[in-house]
């Protein structure tokens, strides 16, 4: 389980965000709105640890994530704007080690299949840098398929992604939430997932 | 996990090889410009010697520095290693290693060659190379330090000189005065056992220190 | 929210107290540094052997004593900073820099002054020097760091870091300077070996010490002020401040 208690970010000398309050259950699904600028990408690299709330804390399983450190990342994928692939490696060298440093060894078997699944295949051995941005995206969100986290936090993952994919990741959001697992995610499309609990929270 | 880290950026620096020798031949005009500045002289040449090679190979090994972090801040893979279960510090000394494998072992097998050009005797080339070999390690876990400090700031290049280079001090004087020592004809392995024992200190503390680094410079 | 109204109002009292003690420490400096002064160039005698030139070491020995301690103060203050968070400690490590660089730089120039009549050479390579000059580096790669981060937390976070690090350091940069020192022993002059001082030349040095520290103080607060002004500039009791024109 997840829980924001009264969350504030400060950027600068600007209040971006305060009193944040919310709980993810098993199964849940959060979804974060609001304009450009309203904090969604801060308040999504405050979930996933990367940075510090002004105030308030973050809780997991009713213990604050800043003392769990590794056991929460490990529990945790984050995808954020930035793909998070190398260029010069090949798709299939970047998932396999991507998910190898989330601490997940996957084999070539493993890795195509997976890469397959995004709509990859063939193209394994193709340095990423070569790649269109719609195919890195789907590389970065490949790593979902073999990390078997809980919680998945996912930041804008419909980017530049057509709709064949899109309807790629749906599947796999909904499969996710179906096994209990939980999503945080923000989005400016429309996508409309079945949940046990969704959550709508709003940024001004 | 941290052989994964060594390993990809073992990877990369293959399919990078021209970074690998634009640093191996900074190293070794720098070395062969002296000679040119003042002059041929050898006597002179070989008191100089491992004062040069030393210098250079601090210059070398920090101006690599640079693309220690900021490509993986770039393109994002840096995040991932943070949120990665695995303890940042190991990833960073995985880091640091790969750094020092890329830039610091090719120093190293330079400098013998170099030391000729310098007529050093067979002796001291031996201890300049055991010297920079214990050495250029501390120099690529101190300057991780630097280069996490100043990821994603204006003239980060020029800034991490200003914050490594008096931290790389202590090496320089023992590992110069390691070569010098014994071209006077004394012991060098007090000087060999302190790079040693810098290269412990560093290894025990840098990655820690760079870790918390990232971890501010990322925030 | 306990927590918050102390992270707020600490800088905000710290402010009006610091601005009480500010003249205190000022006069106190002056009525130092004028009996000081007065010791070091009237009462105590002229030195048998340096003559009228050794009198700069009561600047010189001051300078070189505050520049030390106050590198170790700051990351002191920095390292309280980095560890609770505390942003009133980092915002005095930064405003303790600049005052220890500047007293790191007239420990050199008046080494270098020193060093012409007594040696005939403006510089010297002798271990406290040298060491001075890499403390005077340390000092500025603090301020270039925290210079060219915009965000004032990460600034005093990496700086911090950079502050603790370099003490850690100063220890062995020391040590290998002063092993440099002697293996090449031929190549420079020691300073060490300063005859026995006088007691009126004791005296006149240590009001000096003391006058160092009073002025770094006042200039120290007074420099916190600015950067809790600057960092505050947002909130309710800067605003009110400026509102009474007492800024």
């Amino acid at each position: 389980m997840l829980q924001g208690i009264s969350l504030a970010c400060v950027r600068g000398d600007r209040e971006l965000f305060k009193d944040i309050n919310f709980s993810l259950e098993a199964g849940g699904l959060m979804q974060v709105r609001g304009p450009n600028g309203s904090g969604k990408t801060s308040l999504l690299r405050m979930l996933c640890g990367l940075s510090n709330p002004a105030a308030g804390e973050i809780l997991w399983n009713g213990a604050s994530i800043r003392s769990l450190n590794g056991d929460y990342f490990a529990a945790m994928t984050y995808i954020g704007h930035l793909s998070g692939t190398k260029d010069d490696l090949t798709v299939i060298e970047n998932l396999r080690i991507s998910s190898a440093l989330a601490g997940y060894e996957i084999n070539d078997t493993q890795a195509s299949e997976a890469l397959g699944y995004m709509g990859l295949g063939g193209r394994e051995v193709l340095p990423v840098k070569i790649l269109s941005q719609g195919q890195r995206r789907r590389v970065a969100l490949a790593r979902l398929l073999v990390c078997k986290t809980s919680l998945w936090i996912l930041d804008e993952p419909l980017v530049a992604l057509d709709v064949l994919a899109v309807k790629l990741i749906r599947e796999l959001l909904e499969q996710h939430l179906k096994q209990g697992g939980m999503v945080v995610m923000t989005t400016h499309q429309e996508i409309d997932l079945t949940a046990t609990s969704t959550t709508q929270l709003h940024l001004a | 996990m941290f052989m994964w880290m060594i390993k990809r950026d073992l990877l990369l620096a293959m399919r990078r090889q021209s970074d690998v020798l634009t640093t191996l031949f900074f190293f070794i005009i720098v070395v062969s410009l002296f000679p040119l500045s003042v002059g041929p002289e050898m006597n002179m040449l070989r008191t100089m010697a491992p004062g040069v090679v030393w210098v250079a190979a601090l210059l070398a090994s920090m101006l690599s520095l640079g693309r220690m972090f900021s490509n993986d801040y770039l393109d994002g893979t840096l995040e991932q290693m943070l949120l990665s279960p695995q303890s940042l510090s190991f990833l960073v000394l995985g880091k640091a290693l790969a750094h020092w494998l890329v830039t610091g072992v090719p120093l190293v097998l330079m400098a013998p060659v170099l030391g000729i050009q310098y007529d050093l005797p067979v002796e001291a080339l031996f201890v300049l190379t055991a010297a920079l070999l214990l050495g250029t390690p501390v120099l690529s876990l101190i300057g991780a330090i630097g280069a996490a400090l100043t990821l994603g700031l204006r003239g980060g290049g020029v800034l991490v000189s200003l914050l490594v280079l008096p931290l790389y001090i202590p090496v320089l004087i023992f590992g110069a005065g390691a070569v010098e020592a014994n071209m006077a004809g004394v012991g060098f392995d007090a000087h060999l056992s302190l790079i040693g024992a810098f290269l412990l200190v560093s290894l025990v503390f840098a990655p820690w220190a760079a870790a918390s680094s990232l971890r501010v410079s990322l925030e | 929210m306990a927590i918050n109204w102390f992270k707020y109002s600490s800088p905000a009292s710290f402010y009006s107290l610091a601005g009480k003690m500010i003249p205190i420490f000022v006069f106190v400096a002056l009525i130092l540094l004028a009996a000081g002064l007065y010791v070091g160039f009237f009462v105590a005698p002229t030195d048998f052997q340096q003559g009228e030139a050794y009198r700069i070491i009561f600047i010189h020995v001051p300078a070189a004593w505050m520049s030390m301690f106050l590198y170790v103060v700051m990351a002191f203050w920095a390292g309280i900073g980095l560890a609770f968070n505390t942003r009133l400690s980092s915002m005095l490590a930064t405003a303790i820099a600049p005052t220890g660089a500047m007293f790191t730089f007239i420990a050199l120039w008046t080494g270098a002054l020193w060093g012409k009549p007594m040696w005939g050479t403006w510089w010297v390579w002798d271990a406290r020097l040298t060491s001075e000059l890499i403390l005077f580096f340390l000092y500025i790669g603090f301020m270039s760091l925290q210079a060219a981060i915009d965000d004032p937390r990460r600034a005093d976070k990496a700086g911090a870091i950079i502050a603790l690090v370099g003490v850690v350091n100063i220890p062995i940069i020391y040590f290998s300077v002063q092993w440099w020192n002697t293996l090449h022993q031929g190549a420079s002059v020691s300073i060490n070996q300063a005859p026995a001082m006088a007691s009126t030349m004791l005296t006149g040095m240590l009001i000096m010490v003391l006058a160092s520290w009073m002025y770094s103080i006042a200039v120290i607060l007074k420099r916190t002020r600015i950067i809790i002004l600057e960092r505050e500039s947002h909130t309710a009791w800067v605003a009110e401040l400026q509102k009474k024109g007492v800024m």
